[in-house]
């Protein structure tokens, strides 16, 4: 049942016609959620005793950071359902998704560095943390790079993916040796769910923020993948059909 | 197929790669001659305070055997790949991983352990102490079959490419990092007089995840550089 949901979603033309509907409802939603998330943030959320107002940069920067770590998995997923299946539709998500996750670790980077200055008194200091997320920007720009160097676009796919899944096999072991190298970032202080050391006021806001930005990137994955699979599809007869109805 | 079989044919590859090195003997020295250069170029740019080099240098020996490393990583698959005799490889009854595994056994020996023996004088010329610089070559010893295992997959993926050089630093850097910080951390905590084992520990779990993981995706990645 739900393979064969799979299949029939996989298949360019139903998921053009399906995502070209989606489209709209996901960005109303990620309007209100971005709204909501932004009015509970910047207003109702009360300001740090330590921090001030400056923390309210981790309704940008705390989401930005976890989608920069959500989307390479997706993309390696992707890549290896697309190296083991030969579904294009894998391998243009898993393409498509480099360098949008690009975008949100270099976000991450920006504004982790602009909360930086006001709260530790440097712009950017070698710090665990930072330094695994500037080389998660390495590996995407890796990505991104092998991918824009291989000409054909299926051989290009698979070697991403190769890539991809040794990049996640690697994250870990990158993570936790640059953590043991050097810390002075703050502990994290939401993923402790029984008793999260951050208030309730400001982390309701933060989950919505954090909420707007995965259908952000839903929509712009889908435009991406649309944008890709027209590129691809050049010239096939579903293609057409779609483009001659307009 | 006899598993006798399959470790002659691990041994004949390395062997006819060991052969035709030593065919082409001065190109070997090219990696080495910029290694110990690279390591020259620092004293001249941050001159030569003998404390300051003490400190930086189990750093800077490592930054520059993973550059000299990265720079002749190119030619492990490169001349197989233009005269077709990796195709012949990848058609042979033997699993291409274990091949793979040879030519980067091969490759390491012709370009690991030169390193590894070069570097006792060059820390030697840092003034490390004797005991430091036997921690040193531990972790080259350990460290350097991690860096060509790695630097295999990214190579198998761009040798298709002619331009492939400078994708291939950007490709395989950032793998190299856990290398670089246990590597430097174990040299760094031995010169402070503490104790290495855990750093050794784990880049020799390092290695072996290395050696098992690694030469499927080089093989992968070698058959898509071919189709």
């Amino acid at each position: 049942m739900i393979m064969r949901f799979l299949h029939k979603f996989s298949s360019p033309p139903y998921f053009y016609s399906i995502s070209g509907r989606l489209l709209p409802w996901l960005t109303v939603l990620f309007l209100a959620l971005l709204a909501y998330g932004l009015y509970g943030g910047l207003v109702t959320a009360p300001a740090d005793y330590q921090q001030g107002d400056s923390f309210r940069i981790i309704y940008v920067h705390v989401p930005a950071a976890w989608m920069s770590m959500f989307i390479y998995v997706v993309m390696a997923v992707s890549g290896a359902i697309g190296l083991i299946w030969r579904i294009k539709l894998a391998e243009i998500v898993s393409i498509s998704s480099a360098p949008i996750g690009a975008s949100f670790t270099l976000l991450a980077l920006i504004t982790g560095s602009l909360w930086g200055k006001p709260m530790w008194g440097t712009w950017w200091v070698w710090d665990a943390r930072l330094t695994s997320e500037l080389i998660l920007l390495f590996l995407y720009l890796g990505v991104i790079g092998l991918y824009s160097a291989i000409e054909d676009n299926r051989t290009a796919s698979r070697a991403v993916a190769i890539l991809a899944l040794v990049g996640v096999v690697n994250i870990p072991i990158i993570h936790y040796s640059v953590e043991w190298w050097s810390s002075l970032h703050q502990g994290p202080t939401v993923t402790k769910f029984a008793k999260p050391s951050i208030h309730i006021d400001m982390l309701i806001p933060l989950l919505v923020m954090a909420g707007a930005f995965k259908v952000y990137y839903a929509i712009a994955l889908l435009l991406r993948c649309r944008n890709e699979l027209v590129q691809r599809e050049q010239g096939s007869r579903w293609l057409d059909e779609i483009l001659e109805n307009k | 197929m006899t598993p006798d079989s399959l470790s002659k044919a691990f041994f004949s590859v390395v062997r006819r790669d060991l052969l035709l090195a030593y065919r082409h003997r001065a190109e070997l020295i090219n990696p080495l001659a910029f290694f110990v250069m690279v390591v020259t170029m620092f004293p001249l740019a941050v001159g030569a305070d003998v404390e300051l080099l003490r400190r930086i240098a189990p750093g800077v020996i490592w930054v520059a055997a993973l550059l000299a490393s990265l720079l002749s990583m190119d030619a492990i698959f490169r001349s197989d790949f233009e005269d077709g005799s990796l195709e012949l490889m990848v058609m042979t009854p033997h699993p291409l991983s274990v091949l793979v595994l040879a030519k980067v056994t091969a490759h390491w020996l012709l370009s690991g352990v030169p390193l590894l023996l070069v570097s006792p004088l060059l820390a030697v010329m840092f003034d490390i102490e004797s005991d430091v610089i036997s921690v040193l070559l531990i972790t080259l010893l350990l460290g350097t079959p991690v860096l060509s295992l790695i630097g295999a997959i990214a190579v198998a993926l761009t040798v298709g490419l002619r331009k492939g050089g400078v994708l291939l630093a950007i490709l395989v850097l950032p793998l190299y990092v856990p290398v670089l910080i246990f590597a430097s951390g174990a040299v760094d905590a031995a010169a402070s007089g503490l104790p290495v084992s855990g750093q050794l520990y784990m880049m020799s779990a390092m290695l072996f995840l290395a050696i098992t993981l690694t030469p499927w995706p080089t093989a992968a990645a070698l058959k898509m550089s071919l189709s």
